[in-house]
């Protein structure tokens, strides 16, 4: 015990000390948040995302209808969607409103930015004239709240897989991982002392940064904490077996950076990290699915805009157990010293 | 004395090279043996191989009769050649967390003591020099106080006084019945340090023993030296060495006379003591450092 308490002390200085590596884990995700906090502060784009229950009724698609025009876009959910689901995307200002074909009625968020004047819009609408309108309400949710589990979810990934599997194979590299194998300790000692190391900084750091830029942003919070510290504890092992299953045997540090910049990029464009994939083809959605960054991210987006708890994360915390089990198992049937 | 380690017909090959080519080697507690060859002679090699670090192609090593396996890692202590530490940790740091790594380890004050480590302790790895680098390296080799120390060409690189330094921590440990095996191509570190020498070359062992008993068993006498210039035809008895004639002899007033009578200039003369350099060009026909 004494041995695994030194090994994660000495990685934990080893990075600590390193200034320029341990200021940029913390500063750069501030920065996003925050460059994005402005860069998105102003009114967004003026367009009105419409959600449509069903297929659209053939009069939208007169001219005459204000929902033909540019601006619009729409949004078809079909029959697997229930219509709560839509609705709440309304609620939560990621639609403007929801059009219901089949009871012939729409739906408008009272608290909308487009509100009264998709009323307006939508009164004078020949192709809408036998709806009845219907109202839901719902904060909105600024970008920033939705990005910073983005953000914090990117750094997480670059941290770990960098933290822990680029320096592994520097280790393996110079000669570090020879002079350890001469002495008794254990490959999974070892490795797992490193990941501990790891885990530690890149928690805290997590806690640091979202901290930080919460006492300024105030981000919305709807459900529980603990609910979002599983999500990152998970999320971070995921990501370190990942890093594992790269460092497991590799010799060379260019090699190993590329392939990590391989992986990475896939998540950082598919994880939904800084844009949603909602409306993106089925194809992306499912390369999405696959990937873990998107369930901790995603999961943490449901905690904290819609207040998710333990029993509707739940199906995400599992596949990153599995995915972490299945990569850590894969990355020690690999493992070489040398 | 009782065999503390044993290897048996040691063979590695790396592609087309043999590298070690059956090697055996059976070393006495609490003795040094120094393993000496130039670049390329398969020391490091048979070292790696003896420290279980390197799985040999053929041949086994055994440590108090056994074959070596995890219970030997707890009780060698290593020094490669190359070993990069740590980065942003300091000598002090990385001093206890290799000793952590052993159930008995050497007191902490004991081993900065030994390896004279008190000046540089909170000093960065990075930060070491040659010889305090290799003081830190060898203090991580005698952490586990282990039984068995090697040290593989522990002062390449170093300045004449830092060698000479390491040679008197190396003797500090050897005071206290650590076998140490150590390869080397400095020929006088193994004068210096070894109760027995194995001079290897191309993957063999050519001549082992102890260094003073192999010079005896090898020259008589003192070396006399001539320029090649200097010497006229067959009319000396002695050989030819690179660019000077040498002559074994065993009574230089004799041999003196012999060359005056001989109308031999003595103006290049020179005498040497033999030593393993000189064992080692008589046995392999080329020098150590070419």
């Amino acid at each position: 015990m004494k041995q695994f308490r030194t090994m994660v002390y000495a990685r934990t200085m080893e990075f600590v000390r390193d200034r320029g590596t341990f200021f940029w884990n913390l500063l750069f995700p501030v920065l996003l948040v925050f460059g994005f906090s402005f860069a998105f502060s102003g009114e967004g784009q003026p367009l009105f995302k419409v959600g449509v229950l069903g297929s659209p009724p053939a009069a939208l698609e007169s001219p005459a209808s204000f929902l033909a025009i540019e601006q619009g876009r729409f949004i078809v959910y079909g029959p697997e969607e229930s219509r709560e689901a839509v609705l709440d995307r309304l609620r939560r200002h990621e639609l403007d409103m929801v059009l219901d074909p089949g009871s012939r009625s729409y739906y408008l968020n009272v608290q909308g930015r487009n509100a009264s004047l998709l009323r307006r819009l939508a009164a004078a609408d020949p192709g809408l004239r036998e709806y009845v309108e219907r109202t839901v309400t719902g904060a909105p949710i600024r970008y920033v709240d939705w990005l910073v589990p983005g953000v914090i979810g990117m750094n997480i990934m670059f941290s770990c897989l960098f933290g822990v599997g680029f320096v592994l194979v520097r280790y393996r590299k110079n000669g570090v991982l020879k002079r350890l194998k001469a002495t008794p300790v254990s490959a999974a000692a070892f490795v797992t002392a490193q990941a501990v190391s790891r885990f530690l900084i890149v928690i805290l750091t997590s806690v640091v940064v979202f901290a930080g830029t919460n006492a300024f942003l105030r981000f919305r919070m709807e459900g529980s904490w603990a609910a979002l510290l599983a999500i990152a504890a998970l999320g971070i092992v995921s990501m370190e077996a990942l890093g594992l299953v790269f460092a497991a045997r590799l010799r060379s540090e260019e090699l190993v950076n590329g392939l990590m910049n391989l992986a990475t990029l896939p998540m950082l464009a598919l994880s939904g990290v800084f844009f949603s994939l909602e409306g993106s083809p089925d194809i992306l959605k499912s390369v999405s699915r696959a990937l873990p960054l998107t369930h901790a991210i995603g999961a943490a987006r449901a905690v904290m805009l819609e207040g998710a708890g333990f029993g509707r994360i739940a199906p995400d915390l599992l596949f990153l157990g599995i995915f972490s089990a299945a990569a850590l198992a894969l990355a020690s049937a690999l493992f070489r010293w040398e | 004395m009782a065999t503390i380690l044993e290897a048996a017909g040691l063979r590695k090959r790396y592609g087309s090279v043999q590298a070690v080519d059956g090697v055996s080697l059976a070393i006495e507690e609490g003795t040094c043996l120094g393993i000496l060859g130039p670049n390329g002679a398969g020391k490091t090699t048979t070292i790696e191989m003896m420290e279980g670090i390197l799985a040999p192609d053929e041949g086994t090593v055994t440590f108090r009769g056994e074959p070596i396996g995890r219970e030997f890692k707890r009780k060698v202590g290593i020094q490669f050649q190359t070993t990069a530490l740590p980065e942003f940790i300091t000598v002090r740091e990385t001093l206890k967390l290799f000793s952590s790594f052993y159930p008995s380890p050497r007191p902490f004050d004991e081993v900065v003591d030994l390896c004279s480590l008190s000046d540089i302790l909170d000093r960065d790895n990075r930060k070491l020099s040659g010889g305090q680098r290799q003081r830190m390296l060898l203090a991580l080799a005698i952490a586990p106080r282990p039984d068995v120390v090697f040290l593989d060409e522990p002062t390449t690189g170093l300045d004449p006084q830092a060698r000479r330094n390491f040679w008197d921590l190396v003797r500090g440990i050897q005071a206290e019945k650590t076998t140490v095996v150590l390869t080397t191509h400095y020929m006088d570190e193994a004068q210096t340090l070894c109760d027995e020498v194995a001079i290897m070359d191309r993957g063999r062992i050519l001549e082992r023993g102890n260094p003073s008993r192999l010079l005896a068993r090898h020259f008589r006498g003192a070396l006399v030296r001539i320029p090649r210039g200097c010497v006229d035809g067959d009319r000396v008895p002695g050989k030819l060495v690179a660019d000077h004639l040498e002559i074994q002899s065993e009574n230089l007033d004799k041999t003196m006379r012999e060359l005056l009578a001989a109308g031999v200039n003595l103006e290049g003369l020179s005498i040497h003591k033999p030593d393993l350099e000189d064992l080692f060009i008589e046995l392999t026909g080329s020098s150590l450092r070419n």
